[in-house]
């Protein structure tokens, strides 16, 4: 397949998540939402690491993975902490600066 | 068409809808399951671009670990379904407006991919056809712990950096 | 057109396709020998019989069993998910068949010579094995936490919670474990793992990895019984706590599923125990071509430990359960793995 199948791929699913992070309400796809992001990422550092025939892009997807994890961890626990005290998982629902 | 391009379109076609799904359901719990589907069509890209490692890590890690977390919250919590109207009801001059800028920039967009799409000599040569794919996990590890070993022992420490923070931002206040 | 027929027809073709059906169906029949066996050995370690009514001495006791469940009303919560609550007990037998798919169980054969070149029996010959296994083994926790959730009743859903947090914390000392054995086998292929452990020591000491690592043996062992949920690990399906935890609502087939997807699991980690640490299809006496039967020996063995395990020891309170898997299986399997690392570096391995 030319590599030019796979980031018009990439973009596509890029272009999804970045479409979820805009139009949902609810915390938690947004965070969904990044994640399908970041894979999208992963995808076209694989393809361009098979392009030039070298093991840099497997690697740095390893990174944007565990960077990735790390930050699903943190950003649900946010989400924990902001739930209990609003009882909302609406993003509008946190506007004003006051806690 | 050959076999390897009707498996890309299958997976790839996987991947998207699997994604469609995650921004357009209303239920989290769908919206979970969706986005698992839409790794196993990734993790069946990257068997196709000879990364056969990388696959499986993904399932591993984000489809077994990383989701799992992410079920467990929207368990805890309870999530409730996602109700739009409230807001959309409160605020209705807002609407219209929001529509018709979001489908102009995406107009904008979509003019401005094509012109660059337009401008390269098609899609590009096959996948490395002249050099040869490395798939092989002792040269990853190689790799990994020669050149990279400053971002492995970086990341570690930031994998124990969220850990911590996670536990401390989600404990139960006293006061 | 005729290059796809050719190749339905090939000889390869035809051997894959036959192991297939093969491991299928053996899976299937020991699932069914192991409900027997089982209850069996129950009976005999609490000095009574077990079933000896239904067919000579019992044996047509798992056929009883599934007739049972089969003609059994499918009940399903009025609250319950529907689409997740018919998909959990799915999702657990799928991943527990396809589990099986990339472990080698015989030496390669050429058939007696009915093929050009010699095969390995396994159905899936990959040579990320051990990760693949590793991977769809977290895929069998969605199928508990599902059907805890789907069956809104909170039996189930605090039963599934704490079975996939189990399951995932003893997934790491699992793989600290099967860390060790691949740096002293040097690959993740299954197959070139059990192959890297024939020969003998000596004369007549087998080269098994569990004469090298007795204690990784124990860890993997150990994070397997917490794995596929059962004694002494079972809290979350405990039945004097939590009725039945996760299965609480599920009756009739899909029950039978979840019951099969759990033996399933125990001969799977039964067998991957046997491949990498007590040398798969090697032994003496029988020629390499019907490793197999070594095979079936070591895994029977196995099983029967797993059996042994359940009627012997009282079982684990859920925070013992959780500070043994982080507090002692996990630094344990860790200093392991340094100290396997240290050796195969000095010795050479």
């Amino acid at each position: 397949m030319p590599i030019g199948y796979y980031l018009v791929l990439s973009g596509l699913l890029f272009t999804i998540g970045a479409a979820g992070v805009f139009l949902r309400r609810n915390l938690i796809t947004l965070l969904l939402s990044v994640e399908i992001m970041l894979n999208a990422v992963n995808l076209t550092f694989v393809a361009f690491g098979r392009q030039f025939g070298t093991v840099d892009g497997q690697i740095i997807t390893f990174f944007v993975m565990t960077v990735a994890a790390a930050e699903a961890a943190v950003g649900l626990a946010l989400v924990i902490a902001l739930f209990r005290h609003r009882e909302s998982l609406n993003p509008e629902a946190f506007t004003s600066l006051k806690w | 068409m050959g076999f390897d391009q009707l498996l890309f379109y299958v997976f790839a076609g996987v991947a998207v809808l699997g994604s469609l799904l995650v921004i357009g359901q209303k239920n989290p719990i769908y919206s979970v399951l969706a986005i698992i589907v839409s790794f196993f069509g990734l993790s069946g890209l990257y068997v196709l671009l000879e990364a056969p490692f990388v696959a499986v890590v993904q399932i591993i890690i984000y489809a077994g670990a990383i989701m799992v977390l992410f079920l467990f919250t929207v368990m805890l919590l309870n999530v409730p379904r996602e109700d739009a109207s409230e807001w959309d009801r409160a605020h209705p001059y807002y609407r219209p407006w929001a529509l018709r800028a979001g489908a102009a920039m995406a107009v904008l967009m979509a003019v401005q991919l094509g012109w660059a799409l337009s401008r390269t000599q098609g899609l590009g040569t096959g996948v490395a056809d002249e050099r040869p794919a490395v798939s092989s996990v002792a040269e990853l590890g190689r790799v990994l712990f020669t050149d990279y070993m400053f971002a492995f022992e970086v990341t570690s420490i930031l994998i124990i950096i969220a850990m911590v923070g996670a536990v401390v931002l989600a404990r139960k206040r006293e006061f | 057109m005729a290059g796809l027929v050719d190749w339905l027809t090939a000889p390869q073709t035809i051997f894959f396709l036959t192991v297939t059906m093969v491991v299928f169906v053996a899976l299937q029949l020991s699932a069914a020998v192991m409900v027997y066996a089982e209850r069996k050995v129950a009976a005999f370690m609490q000095q009574r019989y077990g079933p000896y009514l239904v067919g000579p001495k019992g044996l047509l006791q798992p056929i009883a069993d599934i007739v049972k469940l089969v003609f059994k009303e499918e009940l399903k919560p009025k609250a319950a998910d529907t689409l997740l609550f018919a998909a959990a007990p799915v999702i657990s037998a799928v991943a527990a068949f396809t589990a099986f798919a990339p472990v080698p169980f015989g030496a390669s054969t050429t058939f007696f010579g009915l093929l050009p070149e010699p095969m390995p029996l396994m159905v899936a010959d990959v040579n990320v094995a051990v990760l693949v296994i590793f991977a769809v083994t977290s895929m069998g926790v969605y199928g508990i936490v599902l059907a805890g959730w789907a069956s809104n009743s909170k039996y189930a859903l605090l039963g599934g919670l704490r079975s996939s947090a189990q399951m995932i914390s003893y997934e790491l000392a699992y793989g600290m474990a099967l860390a060790t054995v691949v740096m002293l086998a040097g690959s993740l292929s299954l197959r070139e793992i059990v192959d890297s452990q024939s020969g003998y020591w000596l004369g007549f000491i087998p080269k098994w990895y569990v004469f090298i690592n007795p204690i990784s043996f124990l860890i993997f062992a150990t994070a397997g019984v917490a794995e596929t949920n059962r004694a002494p690990f079972d809290f979350p399906e405990a039945e004097q706590e939590l009725v039945a935890g996760y299965h609480t609502e599920y009756s009739s087939m899909r029950f039978a599923l979840f019951f099969l997807a759990e033996y399933i699991n125990m001969v799977t980690v039964a067998a991957v125990v046997t491949n990498l640490y007590l040398g798969g299809w090697h032994g003496p006496f029988i020629p390499e071509a019907y490793g197999w039967i070594w095979f079936l020996i070591k895994l029977s063995v196995l099983c029967f430990g797993y059996l042994w395990l359940r009627w012997t020891l009282p079982r684990f309170r859920y925070d013992q359960l959780m500070s043994f898997g982080w507090k002692l299986l996990l630094p344990l399997a860790t200093v392991n793995l340094l100290v396997s690392a240290a050796g195969v570096l000095y010795f050479g391995l």
